[in-house]
């Protein structure tokens, strides 16, 4: 090689005038080509956060508020003639005393609350319970079947505001806005005004709506997404016990048993395509099989809980797959050295190595389960009003109930943008949970993975 | 006997059977030393299976052949007096909700159990709506005749049901504990058992497309028998009425679907395929370990959080710019709910779709392809457009299609931010809907499943699986056809 060199004749310098190190036109061009597609790559990076950041920025600034909510802090005269007017305290007798019997005591503790503060109004005493929810008589009474012991004393009640009045103190409703609302007017602000001064109105934080039911459409101070919850986890609770070892089963099969012929062929088809099928188809094969054909009750989580484990099934049987592939040939041939069958090496040996992988990608299945709403839709999750707690087990799965997520639709549906807050809220329990699973299939990864 | 403690016992058989079994061959083997095949707890195992097994899978198959048999032996009594355009579903429907409700009372104790069967019909309908069941339409002589017989007939093949299944248990149980014996290769038995289990969850998968396909293909056929076909394909106008005379073309929801995908697409594909390169070829690794979760976790909120973000955030923030009064003085937009709306959330939800598919293929793409050309003198970017991307297109191709046929089956964006009109524009700031979204409006509330309003849903579920499945099948055929090999 060096010969050649050597002899070669000294390569001709090229008259270029131009040095190596300075760039020519055309380079420069092709550099600046480089810059710019480096900064598209950076700039759909950065649109990506930035799309993240406003999302996460609309659910926070937006649902935050649910978890506080007015209360007002009220001195109830049960005033004994009106509430039990034998006084013997019976209790069937005070459960006749319905709810507008509560009203007048209600109005009079309104009055005396104004009075002591040393505050005037304008208002009659009729258009002061405004600023209290309509749940507040019957919370009292409730206080008072409870015990009615109370009856001819002045109890110290914490009763709902209004949403209004709620609005007023988180910001989203405004003097403006309420020349156009016959609910509330500005009079009404100024006494909150000043009984918040004085501590009688106040913002505390809001257990109700994490345990609480949902409430009728004129009163979305009260509305909770406790009953909604627990429709999801009895759903969850009929995902896991069905997908999970159905999924397993079907990837234990496919991965260690099939032999390479057709129907292997199929049911590989088979579960890549229903991965691809829209969950609304989901919810239409739920609603004609589940409901139409097989007569199951309609909303029932139950019903969720089956179209959501077809849905997940596929999801899962992929993940397992792939754990049951990642165990090392070796612990089979291992296994079968010794003399185990070909269902004992899979079952004592590779199934528990492979059950990390399992269990992470059924918790990823189960999330992305919690979080679908489309089906749910269809099987009449929706449009059913969740107020009461399920009685029993049985009632969990079979009696109609509400989801997380279709309880956070149905509140976007409504009519009173006071319920926005509450889907906004709702959202961000159903992150926090969904966030929670995640984080358990990190952990379960990162404590039990193991590198062959 | 109701179903729960059939199971129950049955499965209490097949302990018992699984002990019996098992001591017995444990008694063989300390008899006989190490002649025992296998294990004995294999052997109670099988004990346990021939007492579950056919008993149960007996109990199913009487469970759903019982009602379908009742109903063919009770119809006679039905059809001499039907109505000749009676529908008879609707009947026998009726028939089964008094029977139920005949049932309801003489538990009840409001009848006594040996009158039931002598209530005149006129009183029926007021005895029912006092256990709170609703009937269709009156109780004719010849709709309690058929109750009556119903119930009969139920009884009775409830009866036959509990002693059948037991029965056959309690065979199965002496049957199992029988065949308990040194030289029964009971491993090979149970491990046959199990794996037929496997393969019969294995064929779960083919069960569900099977169901998802009847359901829609009978529906579907309900519906084109009271709707013609022609006019749902190509009908131009989309107006559901319940009370009749509806025009149920599907041109117009597929064209809202086709606009707010593309515009999904439009956003999606850009910015998801440039992320994915940058990710690929210049990130360090440390931006890519904050950068690829970041984008993933986009992947991760539900629809239904999205549908909100359109309807409460991206909706009033376009009208603020686009509509009356809006920042940019041009008077397009109506309502925050439309198609642009739609199509940008959308949009972000497949991000990370295009993104994380095209990552993988990215780096699929060879590292000497990469180092041959930056070898020759090509800028990264160069090397990029030039050589990595067509080696990775067919892969590219077929994870926008996967996208699209996300967007297109996506529900609760459009059901939230894309409004209920269907109409035909060109403008994107207009509402219109989609395929999914009419789903959604046809089969949610108390319709019945035979008006061609509610069975239209069907129809469109149909079309919806129809192109879905197509988008993937050709993206798939894509990625294999058109895959270079490389090594």
């Amino acid at each position: 090689m060096t010969d050649i060199t050597d002899s070669a004749a000294q390569p001709e310098r090229r008259e270029t005038g131009r040095s190596i190190l300075e760039a020519d036109a055309r380079t420069k061009k092709r550099n600046r080509a480089e810059t710019r597609f480096k900064a598209y790559g950076i700039a759909a990076l950065g649109v990506g956060g930035l799309f993240l950041i406003a999302l996460l920025w609309a659910i926070l600034s937006n649902g935050l508020t649910a978890f506080t909510q007015t209360y007002v802090q009220l001195d109830v005269p049960l005033i004994e003639e009106k509430l039990d007017k034998d006084g013997d305290r019976d209790p069937a007798k005070i459960a006749k005393v319905s709810t507008f019997g509560y009203n007048p005591l209600i109005e009079q503790a309104l009055v005396e609350l104004v009075e002591r503060e040393g505050l005037e109004t304008e208002l009659e005493p009729k258009a002061l319970t405004k600023m209290l929810s309509g749940a507040a008589a019957a919370d009292i009474r409730d206080r008072v079947l409870a015990n009615p012991e109370l009856i001819g004393q002045t109890v110290s009640f914490e009763v709902l505001a209004s949403s209004r009045v709620d609005g007023y103190l988180k910001g989203r409703v405004s003097r403006e806005s309420l020349a156009r609302d016959k609910n509330l007017d500005a009079e009404h602000l100024d006494l909150i005004d000043a009984l918040q001064q004085t501590g009688a109105v106040e913002k505390r934080f809001n257990w109700a709506f994490i345990t609480g039911a949902d409430a009728s459409d004129s009163r979305p101070e009260q509305a909770g997404i406790g009953v909604a919850m627990l429709g999801s986890l009895f759903m969850m609770l009929v995902v896991l016990v069905l997908s999970l070892p159905i999924g397993v089963a079907a990837s234990i099969y496919l991965e260690e048993f099939a032999p390479q012929n057709r129907l292997t062929d199929l049911i590989e088809v088979n579960i890549s395509n229903l991965a691809a099928v829209p969950s609304i188809v989901f919810g239409i094969l739920g609603l004609a099989v589940f409901i139409q054909f097989m007569h199951l009750p309609q909303s029932a989580p139950l019903v969720g809980g089956l179209v959501l484990t077809l849905m997940t099934l596929p999801t899962i049987i992929i993940s397992t797959r792939a754990a049951l592939k990642a165990v090392p040939p070796s612990i089979r041939d291992a296994a079968l050295g010794v003399g185990a069958s070909k269902m004992q090496s899979v079952m004592h040996h590779v199934l528990p190595l492979a059950m990390p992988g399992i269990l992470t990608g059924t918790i990823l299945g189960l999330a992305q389960a919690l979080g679908e709403t489309a089906p749910l839709l269809l099987i009449g999750m929706v449009g059913y009003i969740a107020t009461n707690y399920p009685d029993g087990v049985a009632e969990g799965f079979l009696a109609p109930n509400s989801a997380m997520p279709a309880q956070i639709y149905e509140w976007a549906k409504r009519a009173d943008p006071a319920f926005y807050e509450r889907a906004w809220g709702g959202i961000i329990v159903l992150l926090v949970f969904l966030l929670a699973m995640n984080l358990l299939a990190i952990l379960l990864r990162r404590r039990f993975e193991r590198r062959w | 006997m109701p179903t729960l403690p059939i199971v129950l016992i049955v499965l209490a058989i097949a302990v018992a059977a699984y002990l019996l079994a098992r001591s017995r061959a444990q008694r063989a083997a300390a008899r006989e030393g190490r002649r025992l095949h296998s294990l004995p707890n294999y052997y109670g195992w099988t004990g346990a299976l021939y007492a579950a097994g056919p008993a149960l899978l007996l109990l199913a198959v009487w469970l759903v052949a019982q009602p379908v048999a009742t109903r063919m032996a009770v119809w006679p009594v039905l059809e001499a007096e039907a109505a000749p355009n009676a529908q008879p579903a609707l009947l026998m429907a009726d028939v089964q909700r008094l029977a139920a409700g005949i049932d309801a009372a003489v538990a009840s104790g409001r009848v006594p159990a040996a009158e039931a069967g002598d209530i005149p019909a006129e009183e029926l309908r007021e005895l029912m709506a006092g256990q709170g069941v609703a009937l269709g339409s009156d109780v004719t002589p010849a709709t309690r005749q058929a109750a009556l017989r119903w119930r009969g007939l139920s009884a009775g093949g409830d009866l036959a049901r509990t002693l059948a299944v037991i029965g056959l248990a309690l065979v199965g149980a002496a049957f199992g504990v029988s065949r308990a014996k040194p030289d029964f290769r009971a491993r090979n038995a149970v491990e046959t058992a199990m794996r037929g289990t496997l393969i019969g969850a294995a064929l779960l998968a083919i069960l569900t497309t099977v169901g998802i396909v009847l359901a829609l293909i009978f529906n579907t056929i309900e519906f084109f028998r009271l709707y013609p076909a022609a006019e749902f394909f190509f009908g131009s106008t989309w107006s559901p009425s319940f009370g009749g005379g509806s025009e149920l073309g599907i041109l117009p929801l597929l064209w809202g679907t086709l606009y707010i995908s593309i515009i999904a697409l439009l956003v999606a594909v850009p910015i998801g395929l440039f992320a994915a390169i940058y990710l690929a070829e210049y990130a360090h690794k440390n931006v890519r370990s904050w950068a690829k979760p970041m984008l993933e976790m986009l992947a991760g909120i539900p629809t239904i959080v999205y549908g909100l973000f359109a309807l409460l955030t991206v909706g009033p923030l376009l009208v603020d710019l686009f509509g009356r009064n809006g920042a940019l003085g041009v008077n397009w937009m109506q309502g925050g709910t439309a198609v642009m709306t739609a199509g940008l959330v959308m949009g972000i939800m497949l991000i990370p779709f295009v993104s994380s598919l095209s990552d993988d293929i990215i780096n699929a793409v060879p590292q000497s392809l990469r180092d041959g050309s930056l070898g020759l003198g090509a800028t990264r970017s160069e090397t990029v457009r030039q050589v990595v991307l067509p080696a990775a297109l067919p892969g590219i191709v077929g994870a926008v299609l996967l996208a699209a046929s996300r967007a297109i089956g996506e529900t609760m964006i459009v059901v939230l931010g894309a409004g209920a009109a269907a109409r035909l524009s060109m403008n994107p700031f207009d509402a219109m809907t989609t395929v999914t979204a009419k789903i959604v409006s046809q089969l949610t509330g108390d319709a019945d499943f035979s008006s061609p309003e509610a069975l239209v849903a069907f129809a469109l579920g149909m079309t919806l699986f129809v192109i879905t499945l197509a988008l993937n099948v050709v993206a798939l055929w894509i990625v294999r056809r058109y895959r270079e090999q490389y090594e």
